[in-house]
Formats: C-alpha cells, sequence, structure tokens
C-alpha cells in the first residue's frame, strides 16, 4: 500500500489526455500553486509539470543511413559539407557528432578559433531541409566494390537519420569563473581575469532533471520535447552520477544525472537544433529537450515546485583549476542569485552570464504544455529507472 | 590582426584589372566582398572587409591608391539578425558598452544599438553568429 494521500497513474492521466481534461502546468507555474495550496491539493488538482532546456550540449550527433548506390560502397570515410563522420559502422551507416569541425578548419591556430562550420551546423541545415554535400570513399571489396561517392542530398533523401544524443539535460551544472591573470575562452565561454564574470549554463528551476530530482518518473522510454519533435529518453546519460552530495529537498550540489536522448531527426525542427561555434572552444548543436512530469502523488509534485532559491550551483575556476584537473567548489550560489544578474562571491560582486536561453526553455515549456493539452502527446511509463 | 571595412573607388581605366586578387595575393591580406557595383568602361565602387597584418594591410592600401582608386574607410554598424538570435546571453560576457542586456525577468537579450561602439567583440562571441558587421546604410551611396 502506498503512503501517499494522492495516487495517480500513467494510464488514469493519459485517458484524461484524451478527453480533454487534463491539468498540465509549466514548472515555473507550479511553483506558485503549491506554494498557494500545498503539496497535496496541488497533486490532486495537476495531471503533468512540463520542463524545458535550451543550450550547447556538446554530446550530440546523429546516426545517419544514406542509402546504398549501384556499384555498392562500403563506406570508410564520410564527410557531410567537408565535416567528418563516423563510418566504422555497417556499410552505409555513420555517425556525425556535433563538436567534429569541417576539415581545414584553423581550428585555435589562430587563437580563439572561431570554428565557424561543424558536425552541429550539418544537423541543423539537414532540418531545416538545406541540401548537404554527402562525400564518401571506400577501399572496395567483392560484394561492395564502389570507391567513391560524391552528391547532394537533403534529410528527405537519406533513408535514415535518428538524433542520439549520449549526453544531454545536466542536472546542475557549474558556474564558471577565472581567477587567472588572463581573459579565457572556455566552453563555458568568455571569462574575464579575477573573476570579472560568471557564466551559468541551466535553465534553473525550469531544467528538467531538477524537477524530478531521484528520478523517480524520468526513465527509459519516457517521451520527451526533443529538438522540437518527439523524442525518448534511451539510457541514462554517459558521466550520469546520481550519488553526489544532494539538498534536504533532493537537488544535487554537483553535476549529477544525464539523459541519452534519441529521436527521429526527420520531425525535427531547425529552431531547437542550432548549429553553434564557441569562440576557442569549438563546434556544438544548441538542443531543445522539454520533459513531462507526471504528477503521480504528492513527492512529486513537490519535486516540481522546487524555485531557483532552492538550488544551487558549485562555483569553478576555469583559471587554474579546472584544466589543471583539479576542479573544486570555491562556494555555492543559488540560481535566483545567478539569474539576478549578480553574485556575491569573497566579497565581491561579480556580473553574471547565462549560456542558457530562458526565453527558449520557456517556449518549449509551453508548447509541451499545449502538444499534453491538446491530445496529440500521451504520457509513456518508464520501462526502467535511471540508476539513483 | 587588423580588419576594416573599405569603400573602392574605381575609375574608369582600371575596372578590368584583378586588383582585389591582386591584393589577396601580393599582400597576404584576406577579403570579404560585401558589396560591389562594377561593370565594364564605367566607374565602379565595392565595399570590402580586407584584414591582415597592420603593415600589409598599409601596404595594400598604398598599392590600391597607386592604381587610381579611391580608397575610404565605409562606415560600419553592427546588427543583430533577430532570427537567428536564440536569447541565451553569451553575449553580454564581452559587450563593454551594455548595448547587449538583458531583461529580468524574461530574461530577454535586448540589442540597443544606439549604444553600440562597433568593438565587434560579440561577433565571434554569439554562438549562432547573429551579430552581423554591415556597411553603415548611410555610408553608401551607389553610382547609377
Ligand atoms: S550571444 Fe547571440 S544568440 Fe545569444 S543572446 Fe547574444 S546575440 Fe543572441
Ligand atoms: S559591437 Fe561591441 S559594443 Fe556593439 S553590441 Fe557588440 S560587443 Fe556590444
Amino acid at each position: 500500500m502506498s503512503s501517499h494521500k494522492v495516487v495517480k497513474t500513467y494510464e488514469e492521466i493519459n485517458e484524461k489526455i484524451r478527453a480533454g481534461s487534463v491539468v498540465v502546468v509549466t514548472a515555473e507555474e507550479m511553483i506558485g500553486i503549491v506554494k498557494e495550496h500545498g503539496a497535496c491539493e496541488a497533486a490532486r488538482h495537476v495531471d503533468v509539470v512540463t520542463t524545458g532546456t535550451f543550450a550547447p550540449m556538446c554530446s550530440s550527433g546523429a546516426f545517419i543511413n544514406f542509402g546504398h548506390t549501384s556499384p555498392t560502397l562500403k563506406a570508410s570515410k564520410v564527410w557531410f559539407n567537408n565535416v567528418p563522420a563516423y563510418a566504422g559502422l555497417a556499410a552505409v551507416d555513420c555517425y556525425i557528432g556535433a563538436t567534429e569541425p569541417c576539415e581545414e578548419d584553423p581550428l585555435n591556430r589562430v587563437f580563439p578559433g572561431e570554428f565557424n562550420y561543424g558536425g552541429g551546423h550539418v544537423i541543423s541545415e539537414l532540418v531545416a531541409g538545406k541540401s548537404v554535400h554527402l562525400k564518401a570513399t571506400a577501399y572496395g571489396t567483392q560484394c561492395y566494390p564502389n570507391r567513391a561517392m560524391d552528391k547532394m542530398v537533403t534529410l528527405n533523401d537519406l533513408p535514415m537519420a535518428v538524433l542520439c544524443n549520449p549526453r544531454n539535460g545536466y542536472q546542475n551544472y557549474n558556474c564558471a569563473v577565472n581567477l587567472g591573470n588572463k581573459i579565457i575562452y572556455t566552453y563555458m565561454g568568455v571569462l574575464k581575469s579575477k573573476a570579472g564574470n560568471a557564466n551559468y549554463s541551466t535553465s534553473g528551476a525550469l531544467s528538467p532533471l531538477f524537477n524530478d530530482p531521484y528520478y523517480r518518473t524520468i526513465g527509459l522510454g519516457t517521451k520527451i520535447f526533443l529538438g522540437g519533435g518527439e523524442g525518448y529518453v534511451s539510457w541514462y546519460g554517459t558521466q550520469h552520477n546520481p550519488g553526489v552530495p544532494r539538498t534536504e529537498g533532493g537537488i544535487p550540489l554537483k553535476p549529477a544525472g544525464t539523459l541519452w536522448v534519441m529521436g527521429d531527426l526527420k520531425q525535427m525542427d531547425a529552431r531547437w537544433l542550432v548549429g553553434v561555434s564557441i569562440l576557442g572552444y569549438g563546434c556544438s548543436l544548441s538542443v531543445g529537450l522539454g520533459v513531462p512530469i507526471p504528477i503521480l502523488n504528492e513527492d512529486m509534485a513537490r519535486y516540481t515546485a522546487v524555485s531557483d532559491d532552492e538550488i544551487f550551483a558549485p562555483i569553478i575556476d576555469y583559471g587554474i583549476d579546472y584544466p589543471t584537473g583539479k576542479a573544486k567548489p570555491l562556494g555555492q550560489v543559488s540560481y535566483a542569485e545567478l539569474k539576478s544578474g549578480s553574485i556575491n562571491w569573497n566579497g565581491q560582486v561579480i556580473p553574471t552570464v547565462p549560456l542558457s536561453s530562458m526565453v527558449r526553455a520557456r517556449e518549449i515549456a509551453q508548447t509541451l504544455k499545449s502538444w499534453i493539452q491538446s491530445g496529440r502527446f500521451l504520457l509513456t511509463q518508464p520501462q526502467m529507472s535511471l540508476p539513483s | 590582426m587588423y580588419e576594416k571595412m573599405l569603400i573602392l573607388k574605381f575609375p574608369r581605366t582600371n575596372v578590368q584589372e584583378p586588383i582585389v586578387c591582386n591584393l589577396a595575393k601580393n599582400f597576404d591580406l584576406t577579403f570579404t566582398i560585401l558589396n560591389a557595383a562594377i561593370s565594364p568602361r564605367k566607374e565602379g565602387q565595392m565595399v570590402l572587409q580586407l584584414s591582415g597584418s597592420p603593415h600589409n594591410f598599409d601596404e595594400g592600401v598604398r598599392y590600391l591608391r597607386g592604381r587610381g582608386i579611391i580608397v575610404s574607410n565605409a562606415g560600419e554598424e553592427i546588427r543583430r539578425n533577430d532570427e537567428k538570435c536564440v536569447h541565451c546571453g553569451s553575449c553580454t560576457a564581452v559587450c563593454p558598452t551594455g548595448a547587449l542586456s538583458i531583461e529580468r525577468p524574461e530574461m530577454l537579450v535586448v540589442f540597443d544599438q544606439e549604444k553600440c561602439s562597433i568593438c565587434k567583440l560579440c561577433v565571434s562571441v554569439c554562438p549562432p553568429h547573429a551579430m552581423e558587421l554591415r556597411p553603415a546604410e548611410n555610408g553608401e551611396t551607389q553610382p547609377e
């Protein structure tokens, strides 16, 4: 027997979605509801809470099958718009990673490198319906005699393209400062010397895994908003590390859980998969991700009501500590402070810089909300929980 | 690295010479042609973004003037491509004038061109390349 006062099942919630009577709110809207009515009352009333995040997520890419040629070819090297894809798979399968720069990119030879075009840009252009230049070379076999192919393709021409991101939606991340004497260019953005600015990159109270900190409802098979379309959580992400210190409410004080997500690229939208260039660091892909959280009981209502002042990021020095592999938290700072525009650290007022778009995160949570309200998006029950 | 936007006014006679190619070849300068209105046997104009070492830059400009070309600095301005801006906020780390700032609590990134000093720092910092350097509208008079 459950010790909960309110108990709902996935099936009951889906029935309400089909009937058009489901109550959906965003994770930001949920804060006030729980504050005003309490967790039990909120759990009775609200069925689903939607979340969202939009930021560069380097561990992203796509599996692409580009179809057989005649004569047949077993590709050993593949490029899309001069960006190498990994071809160590079956004959015409490959994987293009978001951070792969194009051939002949000057990289960081003229520092800081601009990294104007890479795998993330290729994925973005494919999704936008643009045609890209596909080139493959092969050593030739008796069953696959062809040695090369070279053609323009669009996403429509590709038999299959699946976005498959081994690590997205990091549950918490560092707040980056630079205690060195020189400006640095990092994956956490530009960091001025002597802690001239503090950069952070999650959507805080709207971020998926802050709203289900112990992964009670998010697991293998959870259907999500991914890149403007539908996707699934298919595994726990790389570096998933649930066993970190947490607040009383369960919020990890360091980077913790991560999601491995995938979905059919053909139903996604370039507005939510944007190729990006990070000065001095490399190319990447900004990914729009949103997870619906079923309010199965009052605990889930409580979790989804988490607010920015209850979530803390560790302050990490990227000038000296991080590159030497000796990153240690120099303090904790709440997302409420981070979002206010400046933090107070060591008697110094440091302006903060977000790298993750709150505007887009809100749009994702609202979009997912309307998909569920309109009946086009049902919830799925996970087949396996993420390790917690 | 030195970079500048230039307006080249070509006299009638020289237009057929591969002047811009020579500029790249002989002076190790890289260029982007932003705007060109040139036709044979007429005066022509070109807006060119030129970059290279300061020394080569000066030499290159001397070469152009030596060919009878009138070289002047183009007015330039920074504009934001609102289609591309995702309102992440990364640019606010470098903008020295507050032309790029965040409106709270919406977290909308606003660009106030009036405050922009055209330092260009945001151009290479903006991850989706939404900040664009362009010739200023008033600095451009097209030959008829
Ligand atoms: S960095 Fe670029 S995309 Fe991000 S807010 Fe600034 S202008 Fe917009
Ligand atoms: S050019 Fe300089 S001043 Fe103008 S918006 Fe960009 S960073 Fe700010």
